[in-house]
């Protein structure tokens, strides 16, 4: 009697509830340190896929996804790293993150691969990570800064800017950027009078804006973080008068620096990376006012969730080793195009054994070692506001 | 026109920015000398106290600001400076009832001292830290600029801009204001007197009647008042971030031991010494001889001595040079 009941409650086991499962996705942003502003909103993108995912019902047989939120602190490693191990022993899937390139780099090599878990960066860009030995583990939703160095050239030409001082944040991130910068505007035929390094979290910068100010050029290009070093140096050159313009490139694009510098901001213009057209658009108005969408790498993170969920879907598991190899497929054309919005569309396509495009917000198209091709934002400060003029 | 351009390029660049630091270096001197000379030892809370008197100030500014209460053109933080000084004098007070009184009662030696000071700091730093947070903090407010670039460009027909802050202003005559004060203290007043003899000898001070622990409160109360202004106008001038001010604490010592430790005037004079050394040394000088030179010898070069990296290594040098070769200091103080 024991033994009948035993063996029918485990078959009833078996045949409901094995295939719904609870999947959780980790999220590996800065919430403190130098871009702590951009990360509520990449956070919120996010989940606002898997939320969408979890309510279609569609997703490997009615499984809901569940984020989990950590803090990489940007800037410390060690933070990054011991964060996502505690992630992965809280029983993760799918590990989006982390933002910056050094914490990104530490947490591949130190976690991901190690455990075999695939990571989707929405926002780190060092070119560095381009050639990093991943074992097809790491894929990122932002573009290189290679990429960003053609395109911030092309700007500055387009502007008819002859010459620049060039400053960078003592790190990964900045040192790749600066340096894809420099090469690009030489080779387009532009002079770089200076490239210097400034540390973050200074009180004082006087004497970095003494040595770009001594060297000259039109304008000054600021390869830093906007809620620290960056801001220091622009208010420090302003100051003193050394520079009225300013290059921004990614990192310094956001709605805290024209609101903490004011008005003489106005003019100085940057890229970051980011689309325009239906994928944006739609993510704005789902987001509504609950964060801001247009927030950089806000975008690129919704996709990143996205993604992550299209390839399990394909893969029918939530085993980074299985589903890994599908990110690719589903990031790219064959198939039906997937806007925001349009996931459980998506998902019932794959389900039915069908080919998917994945668009999203930031206009999605993986390339080489798995990084976005890079669609570029170009943006003006214009009457207090980041405007975006153009796109590249 | 080339010489005037020149001028103004280095006033900009190196002149102004460093009297107002070598100021709040001074000021920052000033106070580990006293504490040296008086109470014999290297007080390395320093640093940290004057990260909580700005802390104080900052508050109260910002409860002035609520209320509305602003100071015209100047800022808010100068009247809520006095609020600072008492909360600093209350805290230096206990500081010294709780943990120095019983050590110099026991006649601890100064390298003792020297390490309870260590502990002191930490504890001030976890307890700013606790209060205000680590970020960066902004409470200037009034007119910005006393001369600002482009207005300067403009009425001088000069190619290049001379800027002088607000926050530069009030510093150096804040400076000025605070050491004449404090050189008429010590020499005119009784109290002042009594401190000099406690300093120069102890015993013949107790014989002559002098109490010690009155002098050692009123050291204290003085201490509190520098470093306070200090604190304050490091961070209207730049800004306040608790992790800064401990960073500041080796160029304030540099600057005390270059000067010759217990001199007073020494620790301006060091002041002045470390904040000029640092920012000449690593500034580029491309831009002024580029004007000064003849046609054509123009240096295509930065003539940049040290990357502006090594700011804090060079008080560390100076530190060396004259602990190696001149161990009291340029003013003949106690040697370390």
């Amino acid at each position: 009697m024991k033994k009948l009941l035993l063996a029918s409650a485990a078959s009833i086991l078996t045949a409901s509830g094995v295939y719904a499962e609870d999947v959780k996705i980790g999220i590996l942003v800065g919430f403190t340190g130098p871009i702590e502003s951009l990360a509520e909103p990449m956070a919120k993108g996010a989940e606002l896929a898997m939320k969408e995912v979890s309510d279609s019902g569609a997703f490997m047989d009615g499984s809901t996804v569940t984020p989990m939120r950590a803090d990489s602190g940007c800037i410390d490693n060690g933070l990054a790293t011991s964060n996502a191990e505690r992630l992965l022993a809280d029983g993760i899937s799918a590990l989006i993150g982390a933002d910056c390139s050094g914490v990104t780099g530490a947490v591949l090599q130190n976690v991901a691969i190690p455990n075999g878990m695939v990571m989707i960066s929405p926002s780190a860009t060092s070119p560095g990570l381009s050639t990093v030995e991943d074992n097809d583990l790491f894929f990122r939703t932002a573009p290189s800064d290679a990429r960003e160095g053609q395109v911030m050239a092309e700007v500055l030409m387009d502007r008819g800017i002859e010459s620049i001082a060039l400053t960078y944040t003592n790190n990964d991130y900045g040192k790749g950027l600066a340096d894809a910068i420099e090469t690009e505007f030489k080779k387009a035929g532009g002079e770089v009078t200076i490239v210097t390094a400034h540390e973050d979290g200074k009180a004082d910068y006087s004497a970095e804006v003494g040595a770009l100010a001594s060297a000259g050029g039109d304008i000054l290009v600021v390869a830093g973080y906007l809620d620290q070093g960056g801001l220091g140096i622009i208010r420090s050159s302003l100051d003193s008068g050394a520079f009225d313009t300013f290059g921004l490139p990614g990192g310094m694009i956001g709605d805290s620096l024209p609101k903490n510098v004011g008005p003489d901001l106005d003019g100085s213009f940057g890229q970051i990376a980011g689309s325009g057209g239906e994928g944006i658009e739609k993510l704005k108005s789902m987001a509504g006012d609950d964060f801001d969408a247009t927030s950089p790498y806000t975008p690129e993170s919704y996709d990143a969730a996205a993604l992550f969920m299209f390839a399990m879907q394909a893969a029918g598991s939530t085993d980074p080793a299985e589903y890994g190899p599908k990110i690719m497929e589903v990031a790219n054309a064959p198939g039906e195009k997937i806007y925001p919005g349009d996931l459980a569309k998506g998902l019932q396509i794959i389900a039915e054994g069908g080919d998917v495009d994945y668009v999203g917000a930031s206009a999605v198209e993986l390339i080489g070692p798995g990084e976005s091709a890079g669609s570029y934002r170009e943006i003006e400060v214009q009457g207090g506001e980041n405007t975006t003029v153009k796109f590249r | 026109m080339e010489f005037l351009n020149a001028f103004v390029a280095l006033s900009n660049y190196v002149l102004i920015p460093g009297i107002a630091y070598g100021s709040q270096l001074a000021l920052g001197a000033l106070g580990v000398t006293l504490i040296y000379g008086i109470l014999r030892f290297s007080n390395f809370a320093h640093g940290d106290t004057m990260a909580f008197g700005a802390m104080v100030t900052i508050l109260v500014t910002w409860w002035m600001q609520a209320q509305g209460i602003s100071f015209g053109v100047l800022p808010t933080a100068l009247l809520a400076l006095p609020f600072g000084i008492l909360g600093t004098m209350v805290l230096l007070v206990v500081t010294d009832r709780v943990v120095y009184r019983f050590y110099r009662q026991q006649k601890a030696k100064p390298v003792i001292l020297v390490i309870v000071s260590l502990g002191v700091m930490f504890i001030m730093n976890g307890i700013v830290r606790f209060i205000i947070g680590p970020d960066d903090q902004n409470f200037a407010d009034g007119a910005r600029f006393i001369i600002s670039a482009r207005d300067f460009k403009a009425w001088s027909g000069l190619d290049e801009g001379l800027a002088l802050r607000t926050s530069q202003g009030i510093t150096v005559i804040t400076a000025v204001v605070v050491v004449v004060a404090l050189f008429w203290f010590l020499n005119k007043t009784r109290t002042g007197k009594s401190m000099r003899a406690y300093s120069d000898n102890e015993d013949l001070a107790l014989l002559s009647g002098i109490n010690p622990e009155r002098v050692v409160t009123y050291t204290w109360l003085i201490i509190a008042a520098l470093t306070t202004v200090a604190g304050v106008l490091y961070g209207l001038d730049k800004s306040f971030k608790p992790f800064t001010y401990f960073q500041l604490l080796l160029p304030i010592f540099a600057a005390a031991i270059v000067g010759g430790l217990g001199s007073p005037l020494g620790a301006i004079a060091g002041g002045f010494v470390i904040a000029f050394s640092e920012v000449t040394i690593t500034y580029a000088w491309k831009k002024v001889l580029g004007y000064l030179m003849p046609e054509g010898l123009e240096p295509d070069g930065l003539v940049q001595l040290l990357s502006t990296d090594y700011k804090f290594a060079v008080s560390f040098v100076i530190l060396l040079i004259v602990l190696l070769f001149k161990p009291t200091g340029l003013f003949k103080g106690k040697s370390v």
